[in-house]
């Protein structure tokens, strides 16, 4: 191609070595790491190459008076894997550098964990044989001497989020943790400084240690997620054609490096990269996944379009806009907007828990307090036992039982090809009792197809999509995929806006609008939602419905949501006669059509007013503002970009059946969680009476919080079960990041 | 009981030394790609 990529956007640059990151296809093997890194080591110029095979990324360095960026990616399809220039998205950063944080407070607490509980075993064993009192002081001093700075660095995470949760006048897990473990330590050191028994200094390291595990793992589940829509992103990003502002020379560019005031030119059959305005050109586009509407719509000079439309007829030049005052993406953005701050009033599972647990614990602490007081205890002892009752209670497995859930239940999600973009989706999803559908790329693939190809004649419709081979229009384009072989027909003449013609076996072929094909405009009534095209060959003639279809499993799983329990409503943006007849399809009685997405919104709100909990399921950006409104959403991976950043979930391929699976997995998950919380509270019956009667030793706290922390742990892991097993890797979603089973 | 004048150093120094080695590992980058870190040792790049 003449046009040459202009990769700048990616490459970064320091003292005449150039650097940039790439997302590879089909990395799979450890074959694949040599025949990458010493397949581009070898071109003169590569300095350095360096694969990470768990997120499937490559970081090249080449020297810049060598060679160029386009040489790097051109050498890479060389050696056979496809390679896409990547741009980490700010959330991703943040996610590893909150990871690595976490890596490290998890570090400090397990090595000082393991040196306390090395001089508390001592003090243990001494109790019971010879240890002086010296050598215990002595003991005690030093595991201060530990654990202070320890829980200071590594209990960070906690004391942070306690303290913005009671400045919002709020209770959450991080509130009662944060209060235990202070105590303990405060609590120890008077003890220690008195000569005292008893210390809790393992007690409050080693609980900081179990609750930082649980939360690094989540963050590790989520970072993994990340990076998969990152590299998902990247592998379906665009390539735009930009008009140089000075020399007007037409320049490839990667859509996302477009900026406001950039032209571009969108040639027939291309989507349209990014938001604009039509400078010059007519054309008709399809806009179905900005606003579901499935029927062309035409453009002139002075017309929006928007990003994720395909241009149908005519080349387009269009002047790149952020959005305006009055367009649709500016109303969905108010929309957007308010949507979001209404849903932030949503309360986890596991902080409605701690709003109970928290005033319940401390007041029992209190009450321990005073009911030794007045039982004639001194006033020191009433303390120690009181606090003794917050370390017991100090809700160890109550913090865990929930994240250790999340974990299971995400990492079994990704492998059947569901990505979760948010921790607390799971207890949302599992709450859903109306499912609400989009039909246009939701219910439908995103992809047209020929609706009456299994009617045609095999011998006609070949013929036919291998004429359409030589045909850009993108209604050919859907035909041409037809086509058993890529051979196109020599001499075939494009007659534009109406057709192609060839000569084939002898007599004409012609291909195009009906009326090119000598029979009149017949829109067929009973498919109106279909586009038709013409085929003329010899004499006779075959029409061709395109249109979109459901999803080769839509049947099935909207019946099996509805056996679940769920109601499901279908709510588009497209006209009436194309919605009526998927609504019967899938025997839906509860549709409506013609929507915008205000009018979406009400609707929900509606439902919501009813005591319903709705999963929204949508692909457009005319949907964005729906997803975010709805208790849960989740949206196929073709959606638009602001769609998926809204939905909870994005699933992978062709098929509708992750909804399903995604619902009977979150439920499933979420009465583990219950479990859990449930076995958290039995434990504190056990315990609590213990403490209250102030029995309590350093020893019997440490057994008791790990024996919890264990219990629900292995609890959460049942929430994969058979699942897992059954559903194995029928997904795409390896080729980015899982390695392949062996 | 003298024994503790040298034993307890110890300990805690050897604690210091894994924590220690623990997160210069981390910062060099050591734990950024487990999975091809297992797959690299299988290749015999440097036996050719």
């Amino acid at each position: 191609m003449a046009e040459a990529l202009d990769l700048s956007a990616y490459v970064s640059r320091s003292g005449g070595a150039a650097h940039m990151t790439l997302a590879v296809e089909g990395v799979g093997c450890a074959g694949c790491i040599r025949k990458i890194e010493g397949g581009l080591l070898r071109v003169p110029g590569i300095t350095g190459a360096r694969l990470n095979f768990t997120n499937r990324r490559l970081a090249v360095e080449w020297r810049e008076d060598a060679i160029e960026a386009g040489e790097v990616m051109r050498a890479l399809e060389r050696i056979g894997y496809p390679a896409h220039p990547f741009e980490p998205e700010r959330a991703e950063l943040d996610e590893t550098g909150h990871a690595r944080w976490l890596l490290k407070c998890l570090a400090v607490a397990g090595f000082a964990a393991m040196n306390i509980m090395l001089l508390s075993v001592s003090v243990w064993s001494g109790a019971i044989s010879d240890m002086g009192q010296e050598t215990r002081d002595f003991f005690h001093w030093l595991s201060a001497l530990i654990a202070l700075p320890a829980a200071a660095y590594a209990g960070q995470p906690f004391f942070q989020s306690a303290l913005r949760a009671i400045r919002a006048r709020q209770l959450n897990m991080d509130v009662p943790i944060s209060v235990g473990v202070l105590l303990a330590l405060a609590m120890s050191l008077v003890e220690t400084a008195n000569h005292a028994e008893n210390a809790y200094f393992d007690s409050a390291v080693m609980l900081l240690f179990f609750l930082l595990c649980g939360r690094y793992l989540e963050r590790a589940m989520r970072r993994k997620t990340r990076a998969t829509a990152g590299n998902l992103a990247a592998l379906r990003a665009e390539i735009a054609h930009r008009l140089d502002a000075k020399s007007g020379e037409l320049v490839r560019v990667p859509a996302a490096a477009l900026r406001s005031g950039d032209r571009i030119l969108v040639h027939a059959g291309e989507r349209v990269p990014a938001d604009g305005v039509v400078i010059s050109g007519a054309s008709e586009i399809d806009e179905s996944l900005v606003s579901g509407e499935t029927a062309p719509k035409a453009v002139k000079p002075g017309l929006h379009v928007y990003c994720g439309s395909t241009n149908f007829a005519g080349a387009l030049t269009l002047r790149v806009t952020a959005a305006g005052q009055g367009t649709l993406l500016n109303q969905i953005e108010r929309l957007l907007d308010k949507a979001v701050a209404a849903k932030s009033r949503y309360v986890r599972l596991a902080d409605r828990a701690a709003r109970l647990y928290a005033p319940l614990v401390h007041a029992t602490a209190a009450l321990t307090g005073i009911g030794w007081l007045a039982a004639g205890a001194s006033l020191h002892d009433s303390m120690i036992t009181a606090i003794a009752v917050l370390i017991i209670t100090c809700p160890c497995a109550l913090a865990l039982a929930i994240p250790a859930v999340q974990v299971v239940a995400a990492g079994t999600l990704f492998r059947t090809g569901v990505i979760l973009n948010s921790g607390d989706a799971i207890e949302r999803l599992a709450e859903a009792d109306t499912v609400v559908f989009d039909k246009t790329g939701t219910l439908t693939v995103p992809e047209l197809r020929v609706a009456n190809a299994f009617a045609l004649e095999p011998g006609v419709l070949e013929m036919a999509a291998r004429l359409a081979i030589s045909s850009r229009h993108p209604l050919a384009q859907v035909l041409a995929r037809e086509a058993r072989t890529s051979i196109p027909y020599d001499g075939v003449v494009e007659e534009p806006g109406r057709g192609v013609r060839a000569m084939i076996e002898g007599s004409e072929a012609r291909l195009g609008n009906p009326a090119f094909c000598g029979v009149a405009d017949v829109q067929d009534a009973a498919d109106p939602a279909a586009s038709v095209m013409a085929f003329s060959h010899a004499g006779g003639t075959v029409l061709l419905a395109i249109r979109q279809q459901l999803r080769p499993d839509a049947v099935e799983t909207v019946k099996a949501l509805r056996r679940i329990g769920n109601e499901v409503i279908i709510l588009s943006g497209d006209r009436g006669a194309a919605v009526a007849p998927v609504a019967e399809t899938l025997a839906v009685r509860n549709w409506s059509a013609g929507l915008k997405p205000a009018d979406k919104i009400t609707i929900l709100d509606r439902l919501k007013a009813e005591g319903k909990s709705v999963l929204m399921v949508g692909d457009g950006l005319n949907d964005a503002p729906a997803l975010a409104a709805a208790h849960a959403s989740m949206s196929p991976i073709s959606a638009s970009h602001l769609a998926q950043t809204q939905a909870d979930a994005l699933f992978l391929g062709e098929s509708l059946r992750p909804v399903l699976e995604t619902v009977v997995l979150a439920r499933r998950a979420h009465k583990r969680m219950k479990e859990n919380l449930a076995l958290a509270v039995i434990y504190n019956l056990v315990a609590v009476p213990i403490a209250i009667a102030g029995y309590v030793s350093p020893l019997l706290a440490a057994a008791a919080m790990s024996g919890s922390s264990i219990l629900v742990t292995l609890n959460a892991l049942r929430a994969r079960e058979r699942f897992a097993s059954r559903h194995r890797s029928r997904t795409p979603l390896h080729h980015v990041l899982e390695p392949e089973p062996a | 009981m003298n024994v503790l004048v040298y034993l307890v150093p110890m300990a805690l120094a050897l604690g210091a030394t894994a924590l220690f080695a623990f997160l210069w590992s981390m910062r060099s980058g050591q734990y950024d790609d487990m999975d091809g870190a297992a797959l690299r040792v299988l290749s015999d790049d440097d036996v050719e």
